[in-house]
């Protein structure tokens, strides 16, 4: 088996196989070891060119992808682009040619239109990944997700069976969207739950249950994600009141009693402490919120090394432990 | 002026329940004559006559000149779109004689002024019957009506706000009266905005999967339904216009039962196309409204079977790379359609869902009747507006080659059988296809 993809992209998750999942995340769990050791950085990309192209404020994602780049010796440049600033008159074609003038070999973009990667993809011969576009995915981020769940069982193959409930407005989420198609193409299965002005229509198609009641839901559940409530959407009409949207759909001590013992807790941050996630359940034992980060850079590590190649050599610390299928190696802890 | 002779094709006249073998004669601008083809006379005789101008047409179809009642010709004001040439162009090239224009241009069409410049203009290059709608509101703000009855001395046959709906409902109400009294028909573009807030398609799974914003089925239907009920309310002429969804079109029926005073058009893109095109984020699969679901489109393919569908439609909206060219939720609503419209929708009849009667009826006298035009028939002593179509004429869909600006068309590529290759408005050929 190759160590590298046979593709140009990472768009979504719904485009990968097991196969590449598989691979990503044991790629990703060799790097969690660079991440230990007293020297972080590794050359493999020496001498690459990687643009974070982001349309949309993120510090967390972006220092991630960035740091990432920086560890594999990477040239990163970010480039910020307010979305008040996108110049009337110019075509996304335009801004593609500009940037592939720049002679890039990776440009991460994250942009507030869904669909918008996947454009970007079609007219560049760079790689480009996507790091969230509008409501639709956010791959890198399910990808941590699966990370993190595999090394606190011990092995990807623990995610067959494995019974995940996602909680809050999967409308507007694309790290839902992304979770439900890598988790249920991994044999886990998936529940969504949340108000039904939160659910949007044909949500199982994704492969997915869909359960109004998290008080019942919350119970089979292995895994408990939680998503950022975003506050605007009362206007909207999506929920009357944060009061009774924590009652309902917050994940407090209470629904956590009738939870699993060892419910693995999941919230891809930043936390709105007391709203859909009560400050004692977030700084408990059972949150992985803090390795979620760790992971995600070790994730878009694994990225970068499998879409742009990379000289072998440099990896040969970690790829020495890289088995072929990279399942075996996930047992990190 | 020369007579001219079409001899021994077949043709089809729906107005008139006409389908056979007939040899048409035009004189003067005019159907001077429609008789049994007859194998005696043969063109060539007449040919020789130096008052005769003759067109064989065996093996060709013989129609009404197709009537398009909604298209968007951009000028004045968005001329790098669309001028009222290269439209007019494109509409003789897809075998239509007639076409109607929406009025938001820039300025809009709600004076007289700006409906003279499109009619004199349209008169001037000698194509198409180039027909003005005009707006049904001032600046299509949709509080003050505009002055009607000058719209229509100025030559508007209708009235839209088309691109945008009239929120108001008492605004909607007191424009049906009014134009009742002229009348003219009011169209409406039915939306209900609240419902669709943003959405750029069709709510439904293939919306959720690429996380883009839907618009609700009922977006439309709320608002057919209110329209109806006013319609109903006021005797006042009612057109709806690119009708999207199966509810819409429940209503409309049920609205004909009873006798309401309603027609209502088709898109080629809404009866060939659904939610599924959008799934690579092409933006020639955008427009207002939206491609719907598999259902929806089998009902309208059914309505225009049953009559709740009068007429095709092409909603031809011209754009430009800058409009299109962008990300999903930025980009443009609008496709054209006026090359395609014909070809694509004769796939109908290939396929077996629709008849060819159904089809051209659907593209001349009914259009006619619901915009009140003396046009989409061969009745003798009527303008001579007359398409001849090959049937069997297989092409390709190639937007390059277009006669319109737009190259937004969401049937590039597309395989067609079947084209206008003559195009006569007036008695004058206008088009003809060069092999
Ligand atoms: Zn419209």
């Amino acid at each position: 088996m190759p160590d590298t993809f046979n593709r140009k992209d990472l768009l979504g998750i719904e485009d990968l196989s097991v196969e590449e999942i598989v691979k990503i995340l044991g790629s990703a769990a060799s790097f969690r070891e660079v991440a230990e050791r007293d020297i972080k950085k590794v050359p493999t990309l020496r001498g690459k060119t990687i643009i974070n192209l982001f349309y949309e404020p993120s510090t967390r994602t972006r220092t991630s992808f960035e740091i990432a780049a920086k560890r594999m010796s990477a040239d990163a440049i970010n480039i910020a682009v307010a979305s008040s600033s996108i110049k009337k008159g110019e075509t996304l074609k335009d801004t593609a040619l500009n940037l592939e003038a720049m002679s890039p070999d990776c440009i991460v973009v994250r942009h507030g239109s869904s669909g918008t990667p996947q454009m970007l993809a079609r007219y560049l011969k760079c790689s480009v990944i996507n790091a969230g576009d509008g409501l639709h995915e956010h791959p890198s981020q399910a990808l941590l997700d699966m990370l993190t769940v595999s090394n606190r069982l011990g092995g990807i193959e623990k995610l067959d069976g494995l019974r995940i409930l996602i909680v809050g407005d999967v409308a507007h989420s694309r790290v839902a969207r992304s979770n439900i198609l890598g988790f249920s193409k991994m044999g886990a299965h998936v529940t969504v739950c949340g108000p039904p002005t939160m659910i949007p229509v044909g949500i199982e198609h994704l492969g997915c249950d869909v359960n109004h009641d998290m008080t019942a839901a919350v119970k089979d559940a292995d895994v408990v994600m939680m998503l950022r409530l975003q506050l605007e959407r009362q206007a909207a009409g999506l929920f009357p009141s944060p009061r009774e949207y924590a009652k309902l759909y917050g994940l407090d001590s209470l629904k956590l009693k009738r939870a699993k013992k060892d419910v693995i807790i999941l919230h891809p941050g930043p936390i709105n402490r007391g709203l859909e996630i009560s400050p004692e359940v977030a700084d408990g034992p059972w949150s992985l919120i803090l390795e979620q980060v760790a992971n995600g850079l070790a994730v878009r590590m694994a990225l970068f090394y499998l879409l742009l190649g990379g000289v072998k050599d440099g990896i040969s610390n970690a790829n020495k432990s890289l088995n072929p299928d990279g399942v075996r190696l996930l047992n990190l802890r | 002026m020369k007579r001219l002779l079409l001899k021994g094709g077949r043709v089809l006249d729906p107005s008139r329940s006409v389908d056979g073998l007939y040899d048409v004669i035009v004189f003067g601008g005019k159907v001077a004559s429609i008789k049994a083809s007859d194998d005696q006379a043969s063109p060539s005789e007449a040919e020789t006559d130096a008052g005769w101008e003759g067109i064989d047409c065996a093996g060709l179809l013989i129609v009404p000149g197709l009537i398009d009642i909604h298209t968007h010709l951009r000028e004045p004001g968005f001329e790098y779109k669309e001028t009222i040439k290269t439209g007019t162009e494109a509409a003789v090239a897809g075998g239509f004689t007639t076409i109607l224009c929406m009025a938001n241009t820039e300025p809009i069409n709600d004076n007289g002024s700006v409906s003279r410049f499109i009619v004199r203009q349209g008169h001037d290059l000698k194509l198409a019957n180039v027909l003005p709608i005009g707006a049904v509101t001032t600046g299509f703000k949709g509080s003050q009506l505009t002055e009607m009855a000058e719209l229509q001395e100025a030559g508007c046959v209708a009235l839209s706000d088309d691109g945008l709906p009239i929120t108001d409902a008492a605004i909607m109400r007191r424009a049906l009266e009014y134009a009742k009294g002229l009348d003219l028909t009011v169209i409406s573009h039915a939306e209900e905005p609240a419902l669709v807030a943003g959405g750029a398609m069709h709510e439904g799974d293939v919306s959720t999967r690429l996380g883009l914003k839907g618009i609700p089925s009922e977006a439309e239907s709320v608002m057919v339904a209110r329209d109806v009920l006013l319609s109903e309310l006021t005797g006042g002429k009612l057109h709806v216009a690119h009708v999207s969804t199966k509810g819409a079109l429940d209503i409309i029926r049920e609205a004909k039962k009873r006798g309401v005073n309603v027609t209502a058009e088709a898109s080629p893109h809404h009866l060939m196309l659904t939610d599924h095109a959008v799934s690579d984020y092409g933006t020639e699969f955008k427009m207002n409204p939206p491609l719907r679901a598999g259902d929806d489109r089998a009902a309208l393919r059914a309505a225009i079977k049953d009559g709740t569908i009068d007429t095709i439609a092409t909603d031809h909206a011209p754009h430009s790379s800058i409009e299109k060219d962008v990300e999903f939720d930025s980009a443009a609503n609008g496709v054209v359609g006026l090359e395609t419209s014909l070809g694509v929708v004769l796939r109908l009849v290939d396929k077996g869902e629709l008849t060819l009667a159904e089809v051209i009826r659907a593209m001349t006298i009914n259009p006619a009747i619901a915009m009140g035009l003396e046009k989409g028939t061969l009745q003798v002593g009527r303008d001579a507006d007359i398409t001849i179509i090959d049937l069997n004429k297989e092409w390709t869909v190639e937007p390059e080659n277009f006669k319109t600006k737009g190259r937004n068309t969401p049937f590039a590529g597309w395989k067609l059988k079947g084209r206008a290759i003559r195009t006569i408005v007036g008695g004058r050929t206008v088009f003809e296809l060069i092999a």
